[in-house]
């Protein structure tokens, strides 16, 4: 049994000052997606069935080549905060919680890089 | 830290059926039992009370149990008029004070158990010394720099109104145990009973501590975790919005960033 004081033991390391910025964020992108979530379902669904020349020419317009890329920033940026929360909420055994963090930043990052360089490829037709 | 089965000592077993009293009222009432001294799992145990010899809430009813049927019954009374919280408890499957829960708005069986995700000292008296610790650590009192003044440190008004809707609080733990957040993350989060009284020192005109304090919440899990679910709001049983005030403290947050 510890004998720690239950003052000690709450205030425990003590505060991390942090966790605004990831609470502002998570907010910052929530509204950024609604418009890109919107913009990106109609690109889809507006290219259902096309040839993939159509749907070349139109990554290759600058709005909709930014705007795909926007929407991938956004909505990646919010998944990772959000799964971050998920995880810290319940996952509580030390090793699996650090491995579960790691592989939700390796897998958003690795998605959102696959993204940018798809859409640059194909809009500068490489 | 998320539980989804109860541990095997804790799962609850029925109980005994006590002898039902003479009357024509008679309601029953489902009482969890465990005592720390028997070595037994927790247990349910059926009493029934004739209403018509019984004041209207459940602290009558329960009351009127240990003194008739069942003297080893457990739990924490004191004012019965609900402004000390000892009598908490989970009624219903709602936390509140059985002081201010009448029997009639219940339906059926009135089921009684400790305010939930506790550690129970005995039948329905839970731990509270970490709750209380926590409320310890949010240093509840006035804090200034300047000079004690020779009367009385003045408030305006409407200084003093912002604290309406706050002062009210008698630190029940319903909310709190009410919280799933809290349930999962106690060791860390504060939950809303404590976040709460921490809005009521920073919104108060006369504390001069408010940095230091907002500094002492910043931290994914003092604050962060609560992801308004709103159970405090629902079951606070003095009719205060803990989430209100937790969404007031994120607000100064951001306000001093931005």
């Amino acid at each position: 049994m510890s004998m720690r004081t239950s003052l000690g033991v709450v205030r425990g390391l003590g505060s991390a000052k942090s966790g605004t910025e990831h609470f502002w964020h998570q907010r910052l992108t929530a509204i950024a997606n609604v418009p890109l979530t919107i913009l990106l379902v109609w690109f889809v669904i507006s290219h259902l069935g096309s040839p993939r020349a159509d749907v070349l020419a139109s990554v290759r317009n600058p709005f909709v080549a930014i705007m795909l890329a926007l929407a991938f920033l956004s909505i990646l940026w919010h998944m990772r905060l959000g799964m971050q929360v998920v995880i810290e909420d319940y996952v509580h055994r030390a090793g699996w919680k650090l491995l579960a963090l790691l592989l939700n930043s390796f897998y958003t990052t690795a998605l959102g890089i696959a993204a940018f360089y798809a859409i640059l490829k194909m809009s500068f037709g490489i | 830290m998320v539980e989804f089965a109860l541990p095997r000592n804790s799962k609850v077993q029925p109980g005994r059926s006590w002898p039902k009293p003479a009357g024509k009222k008679l309601r029953e009432f489902k009482i969890y039992r465990w005592n720390p001294d028997d070595g037994k799992n927790p247990q349910v145990d059926s009493y029934h009370v004739d209403m018509d010899n019984c004041g209207p809430m459940v602290l009558d009813a329960i009351i009127k149990i240990k003194n008739e049927q069942d003297p080893t019954l457990t739990f924490r009374r004191s004012c019965r008029e609900g402004i000390c919280g000892s009598c908490a408890m989970n009624i219903d499957g709602t936390n509140t004070l059985a002081c201010l829960k009448a029997c009639d708005e219940v339906t059926g069986a009135v089921k009684i158990y400790p305010l939930p995700h506790l550690p129970v000292v005995k039948d329905l008296v839970p731990d509270l010394t970490r709750f209380y610790a926590q409320h310890r650590s949010i240093e509840p009192w006035l804090k200034t720099t300047t000079p004690v003044p020779q009367k009385e440190w003045k408030q305006g008004h409407d200084d003093r109104a912002l604290l309406d809707g706050l002062y009210e609080c008698i630190l029940c733990a319903c909310c709190s145990t009410s919280c799933p957040s809290y349930w999962w993350n106690g060791d860390r989060y504060l939950g809303p009973a404590v976040l709460l009284q921490a809005y009521r020192w920073l919104i108060d005109s006369r504390d001069e501590a408010t940095g230091d304090r907002l500094d002492n919440l910043e931290d994914p899990f003092r604050l962060y975790r609560c992801h308004t679910i709103m159970n405090c709001a629902k079951a606070c049983p003095k009719g205060l919005s803990p989430a209100k005030a937790i969404a007031e403290i994120k607000k100064m947050m951001v306000e001093r960033r931005v």
